[in-house]
């Protein structure tokens, strides 16, 4: 078979485009994890909300796109930063299964509040000039996204990095990270790392959904929920608690499931398995995932 | 020796066992008659005959994941999967080959499944024991991982259950989903399988086997280095605990009627971990009382969802506003009540005498303990 090369290239900047909003998200999850030892449920129900909040802003508050992203931005993470407050603050002496319960507690609340806030019906995210529309170069058609998202995610990971490593609050969650016990002996504030741990998280997760909403646009309550699973897949696949591994992650999921629909069509309705399936075969043939030995930067 | 040696039940009946047992035995009574009048359209109507059904399948289904959860100590997500399983399997073996040719219109069934027809009781047992195989499988890979990767790896392949269904077209018709399913769950099916579980609950509970489960959920590396093997009995609760919730899922299909895969999302474990969490972890009687609780309630809190007056405004009808107020209620269970209504506690007569007949001395007691502390 001849390869279609302008198709494949057109694929292979769809799968980096998931596979970098994929990573964004997961990074979240790997954080929290990394802290708490918690998978945080709710992550992508977050996700949700920041998409709707961008919905509404745009589309009833008819604020320009510009000023409505850093605007989700912050309600997003007050958002995250409040739920951390109220749901996981008061577990922390609880054994881990409570927490994961409470989680998923906050994850069920807000689907039922996201149906009542803004009804069941089906939306569509507001297409955004500069992001949707199509540049043409040959025969190859990609939508401004492609060049976009991972820009703008190589942008974020890279302030994330100094975050991380070159202040004190990184030295906070990398310590908070290695060992709560003894970071809280050292003076380290525990519940302001978590707080900020949890606030960075959405933060991104706001950007992700941004993002994710001008490529995929249909909206509806549960929206949050697969790319959230897969999100926290892709944390598990790089190795959790891992930066690096869950951007590493992200990227293969994103490729992995486009391409693989690409070269046989005929898996397209299994899509949603793949990721599960990569779950359990990660977990089974290296359950520290990809990065998971070389523990340099655990967050 | 002279004193005459009781064996069996004689030897351990005290005076509180027996009376234990003879009020056992009149609730039982009780429930029976109950029942069968209920069953003569005396009591209760249509729409109450299918609520109690729903309340005694999720009790079912709720003991199918305090088995593994709570028991055993395994945080397990997939009981929607193994509800799927039960569902269709009893759906395909219980409907007519006539009916199935009407509902296949995009493409017709495997003829094999389309001819094959048996009655309830055994499509529900062969769905139970589908479900088991299931489990087993699913079992297999996951059952090594620890804790939350479990959580994951579970729920992971009730979503791989549910895409799978929605795939396949000839056996399951896919996303369009079966209906017209006969209504012959009545009260004596879901509250027969129901005590059924129970019993068999309690029973295995007392074995070396229960021991051996609640010991993995107590400490897993000393249960391991007592003997036990982790894997086997793992295995064997996650094994029975996807054989009831093959049994719940088969009833849930007959009660409801039709059934699609978008019913069984694993929003649907959620639902029965509430169940679970609020009766509390590792109780039998809890885990009862809770899902008839839950159950009942958001039926009655339908009014939330149909608008109400709150003396001078009225709350305009929101869809969906009863699921909020029950999460809110979840989370609250969850932040300040984490033993749940049990406390891990099984009910006992005992308890419940000394709850109503003493309030006195209950009031004593209190009031003791406060100066103690």
């Amino acid at each position: 078979m001849l390869v279609n090369w302008p198709m494949l290239i057109q694929q292979v900047v769809n799968g980096l485009t998931v596979g970098c909003l994929y990573a964004l998200i997961a990074i979240g999850y790997t954080m929290v994890y990394g802290i708490l030892r918690l998978i945080n449920f709710a992550h992508g129900d977050i996700f949700m909300m920041a998409m709707y909040f961008a919905f509404f802003g745009i589309t009833v508050f008819l604020i320009p796109w510009w000023a409505v992203m850093p605007l989700v931005v912050v309600v997003t993470t007050a958002l995250g930063v409040l739920i951390e407050q109220a749901a996981y603050k008061p577990l922390r002496e609880a054994p881990r299964i409570s927490l994961l319960i409470s989680a998923i507690g906050v994850s069920y609340l807000l689907e039922n509040l996201a149906t009542v806030l803004f009804t069941g019906i089906p939306r569509s995210f507001p297409s955004v000039p500069h992001f949707t529309e199509m540049v043409i170069v040959g025969q190859v058609r990609i939508q401004w996204l492609g060049f976009w998202v991972p820009l703008i995610v190589l942008a974020l990971v890279v302030g994330l990095m100094f975050i991380v490593h070159r202040t004190k609050t990184g030295m906070g969650m990398r310590a908070v990270s290695k060992d709560m016990e003894t970071a809280k002996l050292m003076g380290v504030h525990i519940n302001r790392i978590i707080a900020t741990t949890f606030g960075i998280g959405s933060a991104l997760a706001a950007v992700g959904a941004m993002l994710w909403g001008m490529k995929y646009p249909q909206m509806q309550p549960y929206v949050g929920v697969m790319p959230g699973l897969k999100c926290f897949i892709a944390a598990v696949i790089g190795g959790i608690g891992n930066i690096t591994g869950a951007i590493i992650g992200g990227i293969l999921l994103g490729l992995l499931e486009i391409l693989i629909v690409y070269f046989f069509p005929g898996l397209s309705g299994y899509k949603d398995a793949f990721a599960f399936i990569a779950l359990i075969l990660i977990l089974l043939l290296k359950p520290t995932g990809l990065m998971g030995e070389v523990v340099t930067d655990k967050v | 020796m002279a004193e005459k040696k009781f064996t069996g039940v004689a030897a351990r009946m005290t005076p509180r066992r027996g009376r234990d047992l003879t009020l056992s035995c009149a609730a039982i009574a009780a429930i029976l008659l109950f029942t069968h009048f209920a069953m003569q359209g005396f009591i209760l109507d249509a729409y109450l005959v299918r609520i109690l059904n729903m309340c005694a399948t999720y009790a079912i289904l709720g003991l199918s994941m305090n088995l593994v959860n709570g028991f055993t100590g395994l945080f397990s997500l997939g009981q929607a999967g193994f509800m799927a399983v039960g569902a269709y399997v009893t759906t395909i073996l219980f409907l007519s080959p006539e009916a199935k040719g009407a509902l296949f219109y995009l493409k017709p069934m495997e003829p094999f499944l389309q001819a094959i027809q048996l009655p309830f009781w055994l499509s529900l047992l062969v769905a139970g024991l589908v479900s088991a195989l299931a489990a087993f499988l699913i079992g297999f890979p996951c059952l090594r991982l620890r804790g939350d990767y479990l959580a994951i790896a579970t729920l992971g392949f009730s979503e791989i259950i549910r895409v799978l269904f929605t795939n396949m077209q000839t056996v399951t018709n896919g996303a369009v989903g079966l209906k017209g399913i006969p209504p012959v769950v009545n009260l004596w099916w879901s509250f027969g399988i129901m005590a059924l579980v129970i019993v068999f609950i309690r029973r295995l509970m007392r074995t070396s086997y229960g021991r051996a489960f609640k010991a993995i959920r107590d400490d897993e590396v000393a249960a391991e280095s007592m003997g036990i093997s982790l894997f086997k009995h793992k295995m064997m609760s996650f094994v029975l605990s996807g054989f009831i919730a093959g049994l719940g899922g088969g009833l849930i299909a007959s009660i409801v009627g039709s059934i699609n895969p978008l019913q069984f999302r694993f929003i649907l474990s959620y639902d029965i971990l509430m169940i679970v969490v609020l009766g509390g972890m590792g109780s039998v009687s809890g885990t009862v009382v809770a899902a008839f609780l839950i159950t009942a309630a958001k039926e009655w809190l339908r009014w939330l969802d149909n608008g109400f007056s709150l003396g001078l405004f009225r709350v305009p009808a929101i869809a969906g506003m009863r699921m909020v107020v029950f999460s809110v209620l979840l989370m609250l269970v969850i932040l300040f009540y984490r033993q749940g209504l049990s406390g891990g506690k099984e009910f006992s007569w005992q308890a419940l005498i000394d709850f109503l007949g003493k309030p006195a001395r209950r009031d004593l007691k209190r009031e003791e303990g406060g100066k103690k502390t």
